[in-house]
Parts: structure tokens; C-alpha cells; sequence
């Protein structure tokens, strides 16, 4: 049955996280743009102490229910990646940049539950609930693989003496990789593969903890925007890495049963609509603020005018608000599919595309009717369209989901629509 | 909570239609068009569907069942068939949702229950006026009262199947305030004029209507001395029009896709070209989103809520996307798009059509 109310326990959770971006976030937004890659304490703090409580709960409550190693048998949607999603919207609302600073396993944790065993989510995910701050991250990307994350040339070998994997490459654009491996006790997830000959068969992912040694922090990278955001290169020389570190089966795939590849790929139908929901947020944000700020210019829409009638601005402030709202019921869509368990693939990447193309428009609209001042640090405007365009480019370039939605569509194979 | 599948009656509803459209609608909608005709019998069956008389109150023959949800779904369905014979099996509506939403019980006492019956009553909506900055909101055709009742005075333009209707709702500006009135046929000074001639939908006979001092009782005033919220059915009007044409858009947008995969160029489909694959999946990403602010302004309209935002939100963005569906898909087909053997060139003309359109559908 169509609806679209949200859940009331999430309702409840949003208010709160609004006012985490009330208070919180935005009086700091502007600092940390300034201050490229200082940690934002003020946002960590408040949300290690909620984030630690609730890992440590639900990791004692995985641990309890699926002891014998069944998942739990559920009933019902499941509303926590529901709830996940509409938390990102709200929290990039405050600030994008910041947002993606939260201690927590995030991408790596998925990959890890996605298919750990429970002594390694015991290794890996347990820390989560206890001490200081941690947080994960997901080091795919490289030089040479970009959207094309078959290319990757990083390579793990396994050394039978000691029963070590040992890791050679270098990964890029990884979030949070200096936070994960050397500010705290975190975790980031690596894939590389176990035969260069075999492609996508031979990929497999590896858990590397801080103080592995030859894993080194080669770069940390000045970017357009979400400056608060961590993002680092990573060196692998010789890295040694714990054979129980493999994440799934170490046997090498056959072409047609790229699992491990295909494992890495559906993290994206989790972590695309999160995107997406950040790229919304952020759009949100900058229409509000060109709403607020003309409205006390006297500039309001008045929404029983005929099109004719209204001023360009008007009319403007209409599209900007029809495809924020229509970017961001393409994610519900996308994350309620993934509640009741169904496939979502191509909702996934329909939102992923469209969101990260609206931000784009919405925040770039937004400097432009602020006049003079969106241009200035005067208003958070001009640092919203810089962070907003990362939504357009990573977990998947505008293009690639593009490519996803037309192969999808048209019952294509990578063959036929290249 | 958070649900974007379709009930089971929903499910079977839009089924029903989707066979019917492709069965029925699409076997006749080109003849349809070129002669400027109703296929009577088509028209007869859509009536038959009981997409109208399902959501009329039980007291009046209905099943009491009104949802704008099922009725968006429906009349994109419906749509994507043929646009003219969609707007013709839903003229009923021009009067009976109105009747629905803001007639006093008397005159749903009156008027309602023919609307439950096997034949669809010929009745028909005048609201369009001949001007270049046209708004609903403002109309140039007064009704002064006086007398016991009003006079009505002004022009109306795109007046579905005027010809033959027997009772007309007619909307004018009664100081300023736009209220309705229900005339039927032949009354003095009502007087149906030229048929018009329209860019598509040529199977809709549309009219001018003029009203020359033509006098109402005081009990045709739609509403009573309650009158109407004008807003409140400019709403459902646009959730009807919003629909059709997601309808519309969704017809190029397969029509467009299949045919790529089919042509072969260069030793190849089309469709195996980015340039191609891309157009087809942004169209692909628009009708989704047109339909997901569709289906929202349908779901607050069903909770009550007052959803004039909503509506032209969605209005201004769904018109853009039919126009911008429409017009990609007759560049895929490139040559053949041209052609009236093909349907995508009348579904050009119609999508035009959404942006001009107001009152002349409704649910």
C-alpha cells in the first residue's frame, strides 16, 4: 500500500539529529572548511557517545541471536537501513563534509558484515562499542581503477611460512583512512587481488588494522570541498596481513561466479542511495537558505500564481524544490525496495544519478540567486555547491549509474553497451 | 508506513487497464486521431472499467472507495493508451468530483447517482478563457447575482465534448471569487460554438462556449451559499492532468527504448550507443520522478491535507518531463519520429498539451 509516512521511531531520531546539525555542525561548518583536514571534535564527540552505546547493543544482540552463525530470521521490513538513510539526509543537511566524519565502521563495517565470519566481526566490528573513537573505511579505488575496479593492480599473496597475506599496491580516495588507521584503533577494508590473471574472479577483500606493518599513508589529499573530510592514499610494500584477515572464500572465481567482485559491488546498493541521501541533504540545505534569505527580501513563491505570473527567481525556486524532493523520494524508493528485501539495484543507481546531478543544479542555483554575497564567505552557500559536486563523482560518477541504469533498462551485458 | 508497491486492488485495477489500453486504446487511438473522432465503444468500455464510479459515496450507487492514489495510478495507466480517448472516458469526472468534493447534499442527492449507472452521462466543464496570460485563479467570466439567482457572462474555450453534453459546469468569477455553476443544455444565451481546431489529441471534440447573459437559479450554484474552495478542485484537476501525463511520458519513453534495441545502424542496435542509452535512461530516471511527485501529491490529498504546493511543484515538473520524453523520443526514432505511421510525433503534440491544460481532466 503507496505511502509516505515515515516511520514514527524515525521521526523521533531525526528531530535529534537535527539538532546535532543545529547545534553542532553548523556553527562549525565554516572552521573546519578553513582548517582543511583538523578533526572536527566538537561533531565527534557528541556522536562517539551515542554511536559506541548503540554498536555496543546491537553487537551483543547480533552475537546473541545468531550464535549458531544463522542470520536472524526477521519479520517485516527491515527500517534500520530506512533509518540509516534518512539520518544521512538529515546529518549532510548540517554539513556534508562533517557528516562523513562520524566515528563509525560505515563502508568497511558493511563490507565486513556483509560477509565476515563471527570471529572476525568479533576482531573487527566488537571495538566499535567500547573506548575511544574509531572509524572504518574502504580502500578500492586506485591509479588506474577508477570506475573500472577490475583493473585494480594491487595484489595479495600468501605467504605459506607464515601464513600471511602480503599486500603490494597503492589505493586512493580513501575516506577516513588516516582516522582508521593512524588517529585511531579502526579498520579499513582492502581489495586486491590473488591472481592478476584471473580479473574479477581473482578480486577478494582483507581487513588491515592499524600498525600493520608496510602500510603507509602516502598522501593526504587538498580538495573542492568537504574539506573536514579525511581522504588519503595508501602505500602497500610488502604488507603483512593475518591470513584470517581474507573476508570470504580465498579460492580464486570463475568468471561467472565473480562473487568476490560481486560482493564488493553490492555495497554499492547500500551505499549509493546513502550518497544519494547526502547529496539531497545538501541540497536541502542550499534551497532553504536561498528560501529564507529572498523571503526576507520579500521575494516569497506564491504557489497559487500562474507560471506566467511568477518572476524568474520564482520559478527557479519551484525547480530547485521539485527535483530536491523528487531526488530524494527516488532514494526512499530505493532504500524502502532494500527494506523488504528486494533487489534494488537499478533504484540504486536511478537515485545515485539523479541526486548527485540535482545537488549539483540546486547548489549551484543557490549561490547564483544569492547574488554578490553567495560568492562570499558571508553565507555557507558557496561551500555547499563545492561539497555538494563529490555527490555527483564518487561511489559511481553520474555516468557509470547512468551506464547501470541503460544496461539495466535495455537488458543489456557489458558487452553490448559498453 | 514508507511503501511504494500497489495494493492488491490496485494491482488489479492497473492491470485491467494496462490490457485494456493495450488491447483496446492502442488498436484504435490512430484512426481515432486522424478521423477526429471518438471510437464510441472503446470510450463505452473505459467507462465500464468503473474508475469513477468506485469512488463514488455508497448512498449514490458507488462502493464509497475515492482514493487519489488508485486514481493517479489509473489514469496513468489509462494514458499511457491514448490521451484524447482518456480525457473523454474521464469527463464524467469534470462534474461528478466536483459534486463530490464541494455539492451540497441536495445536489449530490440529484446529481450523483446517474454517474453510477452503465452509460457515462453526458457532462461536460468550462473553465479555459481565451487569453494569453490565462489563470485558473482569475476568470474574465462573471456571475452577478440578482434576482433569486446569477447571470453569467464570457467566453470559454477547450470545452470537452460540448456538443453533446446535456449538463455543463461552468466556472466564473462571482466578485472575484471563483465559484461554479451547474447549466445544463440549452439553456438561453448558452451557446456552444465552433468546434476547435488543436495541436493532438484530435479524437476530443472540444468546443468554444459562450454565455450571454445566461440566468442560473440560486440552487445551481455548486456549494450552496457555501460555494466552493476553487483551490481544492484546481488540485484534483491537477493530479488527473499530472498522471496523464506520466502516462504519456512513459509511452514515448518504452516506445523510444524498444525501438532502439530494433533499428540497426553501422552493423548494430542503436541502443548498443551511449548517446542512445543515456537519452533513453534519464528518460527512464524523469518518469520515475514525475510519477514518485505524482503519487506523493495523491497520498497528502488522500490524508487531508491541503496539497496546492505539492500540486504545482509536481505540475511545472511533470509538464517539463512529458514535453522533454515526448520530444527524445521522437529524435531516437529520427526519421521514422516524423512520420504519422508512428505513434511518438501524436504523443509530441499531445505532451505539448500539459502546460495549456487545466480543468479539462479530473479525479
Amino acid at each position: 500500500m503507496i505511502s509516505f509516512e515515515m516511520p514514527e521511531r524515525i521521526k523521533n531520531e531525526l528531530q535529534m539529529a537535527e539538532m546535532v546539525a543545529r547545534q553542532v555542525m553548523r556553527p562549525n561548518s565554516r572552521k573546519y572548511d578553513v582548517h582543511e583536514h583538523e578533526r572536527p571534535v566538537e561533531y565527534i564527540n557528541v556522536m562517539w557517545q551515542v554511536l559506541r552505546e548503540q554498536n555496543r547493543r546491537r553487537f551483543e544482540k547480533q552475537m546473541q541471536q545468531n550464535g549458531n552463525g544463522d542470520r536472524p530470521q526477521r519479520e517485516g521490513p527491515n527500517w534500520s537501513i530506512v533509518r540509516l538513510i534518512a539520518m544521512v539526509e538529515m546529518l549532510s543537511w548540517g554539513d556534508a563534509g562533517m557528516y562523513l566524519c562520524t566515528p563509525d565502521p560505515l563502508l568497511g563495517g558493511a563490507a565486513i558484515e556483509a560477509v565476515a565470519t563471527q570471529e572476525q566481526k568479533v576482531r573487527f566490528l566488537k571495538k566499535f562499542g567500547e573506548g575511544e573513537p574509531k572509524w572504518g573505511a574502504m580502500a578500492i579505488t586506485e591509479p588506474g581503477a577508477g570506475s573500472d575496479n577490475s583493473a585494480m593492480r594491487t595484489t595479495a599473496v600468501l605467504d605459506e611460512e607464515t601464513n600471511e597475506w602480503v599486500i603490494n599496491g597503492e589505493k586512493i580516495f580513501i575516506t577516513n583512512g588516516k582516522l582508521a588507521l593512524e588517529e585511531s584503533d579502526g579498520v579499513c577494508v582492502v581489495w586486491a587481488t590473488v591472481d592478476p590473471q584471473a580479473g574479477r574472479g581473482g578480486i577478494k577483500s582483507f581487513v588491515v588494522e592499524r600498525g600493520t606493518p608496510g602500510v603507509s599513508i602516502a598522501k593526504q589529499e587538498h580538495k573542492l570541498g568537504i574539506r573536514v573530510s579525511d581522504t588519503v592514499s595508501l602505500a602497500f610494500e610488502n604488507a603483512r596481513v593475518p591470513y584470517d584477515n581474507i573476508l570470504g572464500s580465498p579460492e580464486v572465481q570463475e568468471e561467472k561466479t565473480t562473487k568476490g567482485f560481486k560482493g564488493a559491488m553490492k555495497t554499492f546498493d547500500a551505499s549509493r542511495p546513502a550518497v544519494a541521501a547526502s547529496a539531497v541533504g545538501v541540497a536541502r540545505a542550499a534551497l532553504e537558505l536561498a528560501q529564507e534569505k529572498l523571503a526576507d527580501e520579500g521575494v516569497t513563491v506564491d504557489y497559487t500564481k500562474a507560471a506566467h505570473e511568477m518572476s524568474a527567481v520564482e520559478r527557479d525556486l519551484i525547480e530547485m524544490e521539485a527535483r530536491q524532493k523528487a531526488a530524494w523520494l527516488l532514494t526512499l524508493k530505493s532504500v524502502v525496495e532494500m527494506a523488504h528485501g528486494q533487489s534494488n539495484r537499478l533504484s540504486a543507481s536511478i537515485a545515485k544519478a539523479r541526486a548527485g546531478e540535482t545537488a549539483t543544479y540546486v547548489t549551484q542555483k543557490a549561490v547564483e540567486l544569492l547574488g554578490p554575497l553567495g560568492y562570499t564567505h558571508e553565507f555557507l552557500a558557496e561551500k555547499w555547491m563545492r561539497d555538494a559536486k563529490i555527490n555527483d563523482i564518487y561511489e559511481g560518477t553520474k555516468q557509470i549509474n547512468q551506464l547501470i541504469v541503460a544496461r539495466s533498462i535495455l537488458g543489456y551485458t557489458r558487452r553490448e553497451l559498453k | 508506513m514508507l511503501d511504494f508497491t500497489l495494493d492488491q486492488e490496485q494491482d488489479m485495477l492497473e492491470r485491467t487497464i494496462r490490457r485494456f489500453a493495450e488491447e483496446r486504446m492502442r488498436k484504435v487511438f490512430r484512426d481515432a486521431e486522424e478521423d477526429g473522432a471518438l471510437p464510441r465503444q472503446v470510450v463505452q468500455a473505459g467507462w465500464e472499467i468503473g474508475l469513477l464510479p468506485t469512488g463514488l459515496p455508497e448512498a449514490y450507487g458507488g462502493f464509497g472507495e475515492y482514493s487519489a492514489v488508485t486514481n493517479v495510478i489509473g489514469v496513468e495507466a489509462l494514458a499511457w493508451g491514448d490521451l484524447a480517448l482518456t480525457l473523454a472516458i474521464l469527463a464524467p469526472n469534470l462534474v461528478a468530483i466536483p459534486l463530490m468534493v464541494a455539492g451540497t447534499p441536495e445536489q449530490q442527492a440529484e446529481y450523483l447517482p446517474q454517474f453510477a449507472g452503465e452509460e457515462p452521462p453526458a457532462v461536460t466543464a468550462a473553465l479555459v478563457e481565451p487569453r494569453l496570460r490565462w489563470n485558473p485563479r482569475k476568470l474574465e467570466t462573471t456571475a452577478v447575482a440578482g434576482d433569486g439567482g446569477y447571470v453569467l457572462n464570457g467566453v470559454k474555450r477547450l470545452v470537452p465534448l460540448a456538443d453533446s453534453a446535456e449538463l455543463f459546469l461552468i466556472y466564473a468569477a462571482e466578485e472575484g471569487r471563483v465559484q461554479a455553476f451547474l447549466v445544463p443544455a440549452g439553456t438561453e444565451g448558452l451557446t456552444v460554438g465552433e468546434r476547435e481546431m488543436v495541436m493532438g489529441i484530435h479524437a476530443l471534440p472540444l468546443f468554444q462556449l459562450s454565455l450571454d447573459n445566461v440566468r442560473v437559479p440560486a440552487e445551481n450554484r455548486l456549494g450552496g451559499e457555501a460555494g466552493i474552495d476553487f483551490g481544492l478542485l484546481l488540485n484534483h484537476s491537477r493530479l488527473a492532468l499530472g498522471a496523464a501525463a506520466v502516462g504519456v511520458a512513459r509511452a514515448g519513453y518504452e516506445y523510444a527504448r524498444e525501438y532502439a534495441k530494433q533499428r540497426v545502424q553501422f552493423g548494430e542496435p542503436i541502443a548498443h550507443r551511449q548517446s542512445i542509452a543515456f537519452m533513453l535512461a534519464d528518460m527512464a530516471i524523469d518518469v520515475e520522478s514525475a510519477r514518485l511527485l505524482v503519487w506523493e501529491a495523491a497520498w497528502k490529498l488522500d490524508q487531508g491535507q491541503d496539497i496546492t504546493r505539492e500540486a504545482t511543484v509536481m505540475k511545472q515538473f511533470v509538464d517539463r518531463v512529458v514535453l522533454d520524453t515526448a520530444d527524445r523520443a521522437v529524435q531516437i526514432l529520427g526519421g521514422y519520429g516524423y512520420i504519422r505511421e508512428y505513434p511518438v510525433e501524436l504523443w509530441l503534440r499531445n505532451a505539448r498539451g500539459f502546460a495549456h491544460f487545466d480543468g479539462i481532466a479530473m479525479i
